[in-house]
């Protein structure tokens, strides 16, 4: 006699889903965070100040979004700092190269990205290396080629004007470009992760690489498909950035590694894939940005803000993050 | 041996896991100096009772004695430390170990702190010879020895530490035939020597040879215990599942579909070194099985026909024409349309954390998505169709489907194939571990696909379902079909005779033709 | 005999990154314009033992199937620590010393704590207990300093050389490896550590203490993290709280041990491996150097290296010809 289960959830009707509480942790945290900065500071309710808050996640969450998508799938990627840092050299560089170079400065720039992406996934995917040790090895080795390209100095070339306007200016009243772009990569990638075959796999190999293989899922061709768009992403966050500043910057990437692991981990996702949910990662994004700002507002100096990061992410881990009992 | 009292005693011990009982105040009496087999279905709680007894789970409820004495094992060190060794069926050695360092892992020889080397390989060696081993070398990496080595070794890992209770869990299922002759021997001695040993094995003619008493579990129970011998066969298949046994299966077609062409078409297929050339057919509507011993390469034939072996020697056709299968992706396509339910449902065949309906519509997204975006109504249409043709319970597509029974498990699994309407479906032991009521539905639905145009091929270490589902059996041995069975040839007999006896003539025993008992 | 055939198929990985490194020191020995000077080894040995030290900790979190992405950040903290307290007369400079590594072992503690009974994943757990150990050094050391009796003494004496010709560094290094490596590796808390990393299930199910383990793991990381921080105040003079550092020492120290053999998988390799490893991959920088080659290249070089070194140790994988083998 087949053994009965417990909980006799009704049919078809989920009594709340155990990967929605992480969500709702951090959106409260983040309330917490508003009502706490608010105390120091009449401003930090302010429209003007929250559309700020923002724009400086959006940069953040472009490149969360491709996080995302390589840790659902139970990988990493450790070459987001110098994809970033290609992406706005790249771009920029195209700058020089008259009017065809400004009018294809951001493809450009993107297209660093992808190729970065290709061969990360190629080796997971085919050579079968750990995505850890492969997205550090390429890193490095995209280090090596830009600091030898740029000489090591610092680059000259200033951003096109199509990468100021989506990165610091704002075209519709005050809402910033850069959050209308994140805002579209963002449902773009809830779409793909929630309602396509794409996302599906997705979910499916990081869940079980081995099951999706077997049930007749290509798992080669969505690793690499994966980190592409990580790496493009990644590298469209730079060129972000780049028109945000105005130029590009030695090592302006290595700020954005940890906080976006951390941003995609927040929010529910589990570090060993197959579980977790984009909206998770908007949650994280803006829970860390608004962590930083009241660090910066509250004037704690330097060391107590990454004190303070460190142990608000343990402690939230330590919450909703922790694997199960093994006996 | 004295009659005393028993040397072990479990009482009352339940365990839950969720809101499954698998072990229901069950309790046991093991006497030292016999042989104490243990019989149940997949589930009936025997794994779990073995798991208490060893310290790798603590029950919820109930004690256990030894020697009358109260006991509790916390871990399994704890267990070792009162005498009890278990040899497990997932075997608990480590891979990047030698053998000497696992055998000696619980309790190694020290010297001034460290591990003593010199020492170790020679008890090591010691074991190793005691456990019928003698060919494995101490400083070997386990995970460079095959399998049924790497079992010896976990044999003596065991008889190392001098237990007084030794249980055995299936431990012979990796054994080559003459290892299975040196273990019964070793067996014997302990028992003679006053161990008390716990046999847990699904090979009725082991437990016949071996077994002083038997004692049958069912839903985490026990059911009877008895002398060996003095039940019959039916009458303890009756006990473990508790029922009147009546084994039945879909009547089969009248032999004569010669005409047709086959579907598939299998000429000389080679994989160094478990596929020796292997030739067959299946026909459309056929049902086709894969008997002989365990490990004569029925796994590996599958997998290559999947696609997932590289290196394929030899010729596939398909309804005629020679095609080369890459992978799972290329041999569930439209083109070829091969399913496969594989061997471990748990790791090769669900996302046990998803759904029902995600998992049932895993292989077959691509057909209800135009453009890659998955089209929700027609997925839970679908969905909803297959739980109600293959009488899946529950009934709700949006639980996660480790919650739901082993048979109904096993359905979502075929389920999700039948969604892409194969003309090939390949099923590598579909009904290991599962309750006899669904294993009847299962056979009721190949037959059905059968009628409706299918060709099966099914790998079954059954040897009832063998002769009652199918219309021909080719019985394997060393990766290649030794014989064909069908029709009034296609008995139990013959089929353990034409496996047995494969391996009578290869050991180059005269007296192969004789019949096996 | 056969038994060397045992020997080499455990310590493979040992061997290649000692052979590699010795070809890479060779060619670098030879077209130096020094030639091979004990001052050419000293500097050589000086650089190298940082990363060989931070190298080693590293190597005991992987050998568990863990990581530990602090390591650079306890460098950088013991560093700080190091400046003030290394510092004054011999008992105070080895109370001191007693300082920093306590420093390292509480580091280490408190990342074995949140990983194992806090159950929180090693990667996510260490990158923020890294930004908490970073914190607590930017802290100590806003900006760069050392204490005014900074025992400069004692930093000459481990940096420099013993009889004129051998680097004291390197003894130092082979003596740790001697009198805490090799004697832990043949120890049952050793065995118990390749245990856990090889199969955790297996190993508990044999009785072994894989918490003990994991958690002696993270507290030898730190230990080791400690030492490097400790010398790289005697190099410096000074303790400085640099992020780049911090990161840049995490991240080799993985490529070190890649290289030196030992398995992100757990339960294969050696800190011998994984000291090779890290010098191998100093050595790129000495080579391009002693070729003339513009400092520029050398994170390309780095870089690239590293890509082929772990590209040829997973070719093996392509051998693989069940490919549900793959997958687990």
């Amino acid at each position: 006699m087949p053994p009965v289960s417990s909980a006799a959830t009704p049919r078809n009707r989920r009594a709340m889903n155990p990967n929605d509480l992480p969500i709702i942790i951090a959106f409260c945290c983040i309330l917490a965070l508003l009502l706490v900065g608010s105390l120091y500071s009449r401003n930090f309710l302010s429209p003007e100040y929250l559309l700020q808050q923002l724009k400086v996640g959006a940069f953040l969450g472009v490149i969360a979004t491709g996080m995302t998508f390589v840790i659902l799938l139970g990988q990493i990627d450790l070459s987001v700092p110098w994809s970033v840092t290609a992406g706005a050299m790249l771009g920029c560089a195209a700058s020089a190269y008259g009017p065809i170079g400004e009018a294809f400065a951001i493809p450009f720039g993107v297209l660093c990205g992808v190729v970065i992406g290709t061969v990360n996934g190629f080796s997971v995917a085919y050579l079968r290396i750990p995505s850890m040790i492969i997205t550090l090895a390429v890193n490095a080795v995209v280090q090596g080629l830009m600091v030898a390209y740029t000489g090591g100095f610092a680059p000259q070339d200033s951003a096109t004007s199509s990468m100021r306007l989506l990165g610091a200016e704002s075209t519709f009243w005050f809402v910033p470009n850069a959050v209308l772009v994140w805002a579209i990569v963002g449902a773009a990638a809830a779409f793909v992760l929630g309602r396509t075959t794409f996302g599906r796999a997705v979910y499916a190999i990081g869940n079980r690489e081995s099951v999706a293989y077997l049930s007749g899922i290509k798992t080669q061709r969505i690793v690499v498909l994966t980190f592409i768009l990580s790496g493009s992403l990644a590298a469209f966050g730079g060129v972000l950035l780049a028109g945000y500043a105005g130029k590009a910057a030695q090592s302006m990437g290595d700020a954005y590694l940890l906080p976006s692991i951390a941003a995609v981990v927040l929010g529910g996702t589990s570090i060993l894939g197959g579980r977790g949910r984009y909206i998770g990662t908007v949650a994280g994004v803006i829970l860390i940005t608004l962590l930083q700002s009241i660090l910066s507002v509250v004037q704690i100096q330097e060391f107590g803000r990454q004190i303070v990061y460190g142990v608000v992410i343990i402690l939230m881990l330590l919450a909703y993050g922790r694997e199960p009992e093994t006996r | 041996m004295t009659e005393q009292g028993p040397v072990l005693r479990m009482e009352g011990i339940t365990k839950r896991y969720g809101g499954v009982r698998a072990l229901d105040d069950a309790h046991l009496h093991v006497r030292a100096g016999r042989i104490h087999a243990i019989l149940g279905e997949n589930g009936a709680g025997k794994s779990t009772l073995i798991k208490v007894l060893s310290g790798v789970v603590t029950p919820d409820a109930g004690a256990i004695f030894i020697d009358d004495r109260p006991v509790t094992f916390p871990t399994p060190a704890a267990a070792n430390e009162a005498g009890v060794a278990c040899i497990f069926q997932e075997l608990s050695l480590i891979p990047d170990l030698t053998a000497a360092d696992n055998i000696l892992i619980g309790n190694p020889p020290r010297r001034m702190g460290l591990i003593d080397r010199r020492r170790q390989r020679r008890l090591a060696e010691e074991a190793l010879v005691r456990a019928g081993g003698s060919d494995i070398h101490p400083l070997a990496l386990v995970r460079d020895l095959p399998l049924s080595r790497r079992q010896i070794v976990e044999i003596a890992k065991a008889l190392v530490r001098n237990p007084r209770i030794l249980i055995l869990d299936e431990a012979t299922s990796a054994l080559t035939a003459a290892d299975v002759e040196t273990v019964f021997e070793l067996l014997k001695r302990l028992r003679s020597e006053g161990l008390a040993l716990l046999y847990i094995s699904h090979r009725m003619h082991e437990i016949a040879e071996l077994a002083d008493e038997c004692t049958v579990f069912r839903n985490g129970r026990n059911v009877a215990t008895f002398a060996a011998a003095s039940r019959t066969d039916r009458e303890i298949v009756e006990m473990m599942i508790g029922r009147e046994f009546k084994s039945q299966f879909p009547p089969r077609p009248a032999v004569g579909k010669r005409e047709t062409q086959p579907i598939l078409d299998v000429r000389d297929l080679i994989w160094r070194p478990r596929l020796n050339q292997v030739s067959l057919t299946v026909r459309a509507g056929e049902v086709v099985g894969l008997g002989g011993l365990d490990g004569q390469g029925q796994t590996e034939l599958l997998l290559a026909l999947f696609g997932v072996l590289r290196g394929l020697k030899g010729d596939i056709r398909i309804a005629g024409k020679a095609i080369e299968i890459a992978s799972p992706g290329a041999a569930s396509s439209e083109g070829i349309g091969m399913a496969l339910i594989p061997a471990d449902r748990k790791t090769e065949g669900l996302l046990l954390p998803m759904t029902v309906r995600e998992n049932l519509s895993l292989s077959a997204l691509g057909r209800f998505s135009p453009f890659g975006v998955v089209n929700r109504e027609s997925e839970r249409r679908s969905v909803a169709e297959m739980i109600a043709l293959l009488n899946i319970k529950p009934d709700g597509a949006e639980v996660p489907v480790a919650t739901l029974s082993g048979g109904n498990q096993q359905k979502v699994v075929i389920a999700k194939w039948l969604m892409l309407r194969p003309r090939i479906i390949l099923l590598n032991d579909p009904t290991r571990g599962i309750d006899v009521g669904t294993k009847q539905e299962i056979y009721a639905l190949l037959r059905r696909l059968a009628d409706g145009g299918a060709a099966i091929l099914f790998y079954s270490t059954d040897y009832d379902e063998l002769v009652g589902l199918c219309d021909r059996v080719l019985v394997m041995y060393e990766g290649a079909v030794q014989r064909e069975l069908e029709g009034d040839t296609l008995t139990e007999r013959a089929l353990v005779g034409s496996a047995l006896n494969m391996r009578w003539a290869a050991d180059g025993d005269g007296s192969g033709a004789s019949a096996p008992t | 005999m056969k038994e060397w055939k045992y020997f080499f198929a455990q310590h493979r990985g040992a061997l290649a990154a000692a052979l590699l490194f010795f070809v890479m020191f060779t060619i670098y020995a030879v077209n130096h314009p020094a030639g091979l000077t004990p001052n050419v080894v000293q500097t050589a040995a000086n650089k190298g033992v940082l990363l060989a030290l931070v190298a080693i900790g590293q190597t005991f979190v992987v050998l568990t199937a863990g990581i530990d992405l602090s390591v650079g950040m306890v460098f950088v903290l013991c560093n700080c620590v190091a400046s003030y307290v290394v510092a004054g007369s011999p008992t105070m400079v080895a109370f001191g010393i007693a300082a920093v590594l306590a420093t390292g072992l509480f580091c280490g503690a408190a990342n074995g704590a949140i990983v194992i009974f806090g159950r929180l994943q090693p990667i996510v757990a260490t990158i923020a207990s890294g930004a908490v150990y970073f914190g607590l050094a930017l802290w100590l050391r806003r900006s760069p300093g050392a204490s005014p009796k900074f025992s400069s003494d004692l930093a000459d004496v481990m940096t420099g050389k013993v009889l004129g010709i051998v680097p004291s560094s390197g003894i130092f290094l082979a003596a740790i490896v001697l009198c805490v490596w090799i004697p832990f590796r043949r120890s049952p808390l050793g065995r118990a550590v390749y245990a856990t990393g090889s199969s955790e299930s297996a190993a508990y199910m044999s009785g072994v203490p894989v918490k003990r383990a994991k958690f002696a793991a993270y507290m030898f990381s730190g230990f080791f993290s400690a030492l490097g921080g400790l010398f790289l105040t005697f190099f410096t003079y000074s303790g400085e709280a640099s992020s780049a550092n911090g990161s840049t020492y995490t991240l080799y120290s993985i490529a070190a041990v890649v290289l030196g053999g030992v398995s992100l998988f757990g339960g294969r390799g050696s800190a011998i491996g994984a000291v090779f490893g890290a010098l191998a991959f100093r050595a790129i920088g000495d080579l391009l150097f002693v070729f003339d080659v513009d400092p520029l290249w050398q994170p390309l070089f780095q870089g690239t290296v590293l890509l082929l070194a772990v590209s040829v140790g997973s070719a093996r994988l392509l051998g693989v010809r069940n490919k549900l083998e793959l997958f687990s």
